[in-house]
């Protein structure tokens, strides 16, 4: 019980599990989920979808802020990538052609890559702090993408673009699908090799890492040039679901919402240690809350004040001065019978484990 | 400004390979200072009318509710940490503003109580961060969702406000010659010449630099660091609400979504001005030099006439890049 509790992810999924009972309360069939022509139907399957975009960007988010970093710029990311794909389609004389949808979506997701080479570059090159470096892109981006739809929305129709918003796959939405693939795909490639230790290693501590053999500056570059990549896909499935280009409003607050679904997951934004599941969790936590509000009849307007009050209260919780004051409590209940204190595993002598092998840390 | 006053002072180390004695630490505004005194030379060449006093005046009328929260984003930025709430404070300061004239309280109440919102929110972020080690991004994060959902809640739609009071004092209008002063304006420069003087001429002032220089060191010295911090914040906080305030009397509303992206204006400025982000270098009138830069671009480009509004955007986030470029430049040197 005291291991489930001590979990990282425990206040993550408890707030899950607790806006998922409210909403059954309110609405006994909440979590039914039915299937109608061929695809599954029902607030849980619709929770997934509305969290693809915001999944992928958090996703980005979490290996930048794995690294000390932070990537305001995603909002932007997301406009321009909308911004591109659209354009391109609206000029094209065949709209429905899989050819031009192909261009359109290499296009935007190429120009996104490149943003986040930018950012990297700033970062990991020029040693600019993270939240300046991508502040510049953050602000000049939504100009740069009102440049290219030239100020106004631009809407068009398109039937192969749309299923990237509104379609099913597999009988899923397909943005779900595209989204908690690519998640699994990074998830599995950061647990399965090196890469999230060396990852790590970069975030505590840069010179060092560096000092020991870690290509840091490649690291960093790389992972914003990932979360640039993400924000870019993220982009593609916003402007899909809306079929318009809204250089203004496309993933307006979303770098805000990818980094809080980074914190109620867990993960501390003073780099190092990252917990992608625990990203996944905050991304779900926060889509559902969204629905909760919506469901309980109050104004979608006042999201913001429950998304500030989980926030609090999960940082609260977490933070080192609340962990100290739960530990010091369990070292005194603990300490009597002269048992060892409670101080978390330390390096026996001689051992081999590699630092990522933290039990409270959960591959994802 | 400021910047010319302290060319003669002897600190000028040979690391510099300025011709000039010039301490380091005010290149940074001295650039800020010459990027706006270009900005109007080629603005006076390029238009008519447009180094009249009526249009300098409007540029300090148009933004002196940014320039109060500069001010402010200033002392939290010096300390090494970053305020994001300052927008939707400022927004949830007009809306309690227009929400409580509109009840029909008299101004002498609204008014401290619209500023007292934002101390409160400043001063739960400090406690936040101090107490709690919540970082700074993710307390003044979760500020700015607080913020926002309470403006909501009060009001969901933009109250205009009738109060005669209150319009009264937001239509003073004081004329030297062709220069115009408002009363937001007049408030505004009492904040800069308050913060100048505090950061310069306080133990609290120097304990914030000092803070933002290596807490651990202004620890181990003594300093009283947990007040200060907190402090840092409910002053941010405050003069948010005094920013909202201002705006309140510049738009004669309170409105939910005002002030949107605000802060990042702020932070922008504050950068532009020279402040390091990471703390401990900067000063109050460099920000206010910033805001006018940033205000700046904006008339021009409505001078302009032909160049669409995002070109701003644009053109911010370039001065951005050469301001942190500039002042990684000479941070190298240093080191």
């Amino acid at each position: 019980m005291r291991d489930v509790l001590r979990h990282h992810l425990f206040w993550p999924v408890a707030a899950l599990v607790v806006l998922l009972v409210a909403n059954t309360i309110a609405r006994p069939g909440f979590l039914a989920v039915t299937v109608r022509d061929g695809h599954l139907f029902g607030a849980p399957v619709d929770i997934l979808r509305t969290t693809a975009p915001l999944l992928l960007v958090a996703l980005g988010m979490t290996l930048v802020i794995a690294t000390r970093g932070i990537d305001l710029s995603v909002g932007a990311v997301v406009a321009v990538s909308g911004a591109v794909a659209l354009s391109h389609i609206a000029s094209s004389p065949n709209p429905d052609s899989p050819v031009t949808v192909l261009t359109a979506i290499a296009l935007a997701l190429v120009l996104c890559l490149l943003l986040g080479v930018w950012n990297g570059f700033l970062v990991s090159v020029l040693g600019i702090q993270p939240i300046i470096a991508t502040l510049i892109l953050m602000t000049a981006g939504r100009g740069v993408a009102m440049l290219i739809t030239n100020g106004m929305i631009t809407t068009v129709n398109s039937t192969p673009f749309k299923v990237l918003g509104s379609g099913f796959w597999l009988g899923l939405p397909a943005a779900a699908v595209l989204a908690f693939g690519v998640f699994a795909v990074v998830a599995f490639v950061v647990r399965r090799t090196a890469l999230g230790m060396l990852l790590e290693a970069t975030g505590i501590n840069p010179a060092a890492s560096r000092l020991s053999g870690v290509r840091s500056r490649t690291l960093t570059w790389t992972v914003y040039t990932a979360s640039g990549l993400f924000a870019g896909l993220a982009g593609l499935l916003i402007s899909a679901d809306t079929m318009a280009a809204d250089a203004n409003n496309a993933g307006l607050f979303i770098e805000l919402d990818a980094i809080l679904a980074v914190v109620i997951g867990g993960t501390a934004l003073s780099g190092g240690k990252f917990s992608l599941s625990g990203t996944l969790v905050g991304a779900l936590v926060i889509a559902t809350l969204e629905r909760t509000v919506t469901v309980l009849g109050i104004s979608p307007l006042v999201t913001p004040l429950f998304m500030a009050l989980v926030v609090i209260a999960v940082t609260l919780l977490q933070s080192p001065r609340m962990r100290e004051r739960l530990t010091a409590r369990r070292r005194q209940v603990a300490t009597p019978p002269g048992s060892r204190p409670a101080a978390g595993p330390g390096p026996t002598p001689g051992s081999t484990t590699d630092p990522t092998t933290d039990p409270t840390e959960v591959k994802a | 400004m400021a910047t010319s006053a302290p060319a003669r002072t002897p600190r000028a180390r040979r690391g510099l390979r300025l011709p000039t004695r010039l301490d380091r630490r005010y290149l940074p505004v001295l650039g800020t200072f010459v990027v706006l005194a270009l900005m109007l030379v080629v603005g006076g060449t390029r238009y008519e009318n447009f180094l009249t006093p009526a249009v300098i005046s409007n540029l300090f009328i148009n933004n002196a509710h940014l320039i109060v929260l500069a001010v402010g984003m200033t002392f939290v930025i010096l300390t090494g940490g970053i305020d994001l709430s300052v927008g939707s404070v400022l927004a949830l300061s007009t809306v309690i503003t227009a929400a409580l004239l509109q009840a029909g309280l008299p101004v002498a109440v609204v008014i401290p109580l619209a500023v007292l919102a934002g101390t409160v929110i400043g001063l739960a972020h400090g406690v936040m961060i101090h107490y709690f080690q919540v970082q700074p991004f993710v307390a003044t994060l979760a500020g700015m969702f607080l913020a926002r959902g309470l403006c909501f809640l009060i009001a969901p739609e933009s109250i205009g406000i009738a109060d005669p009071a209150f319009i009264e004092l937001a239509t003073w209008v004081q004329i030297f010659g062709q220069w115009r002063m408002t009363s937001s304006v007049l408030i505004a420069l009492i904040v800069v010449g308050l913060g100048f003087l505090v950061l310069h001429f306080t133990r609290f002032g120097r304990t914030v630099y000092a803070i933002g220089g290596g807490e651990q060191s202004a620890l181990l010295m003594g300093l009283p660091v947990a007040r200060t911090k907190v402090l840092a914040y409910v002053v941010s906080g405050t003069f948010a609400g005094l920013g909202g305030l201002l705006f309140a009397m510049f738009s004669r509303s309170g409105y939910s979504l005002t002030g949107v992206g605000m802060e990042l204006d702020a932070i922008a400025a504050v950068v532009i001005g020279g402040t390091l982000l990471t703390g401990g270098t900067g000063f109050v009138l460099g920000s206010v030099l910033g805001v006018l830069v940033l205000g700046l671009i904006q008339t021009i480009i409505t001078f302009e006439g032909t160049l669409s509004s995002w070109w701003t955007k644009i053109v911010i986030g370039v001065l951005l890049l050469i301001f942190v470029l500039l002042q990684r430049v000479l941070s190298l040197r240093r080191t």
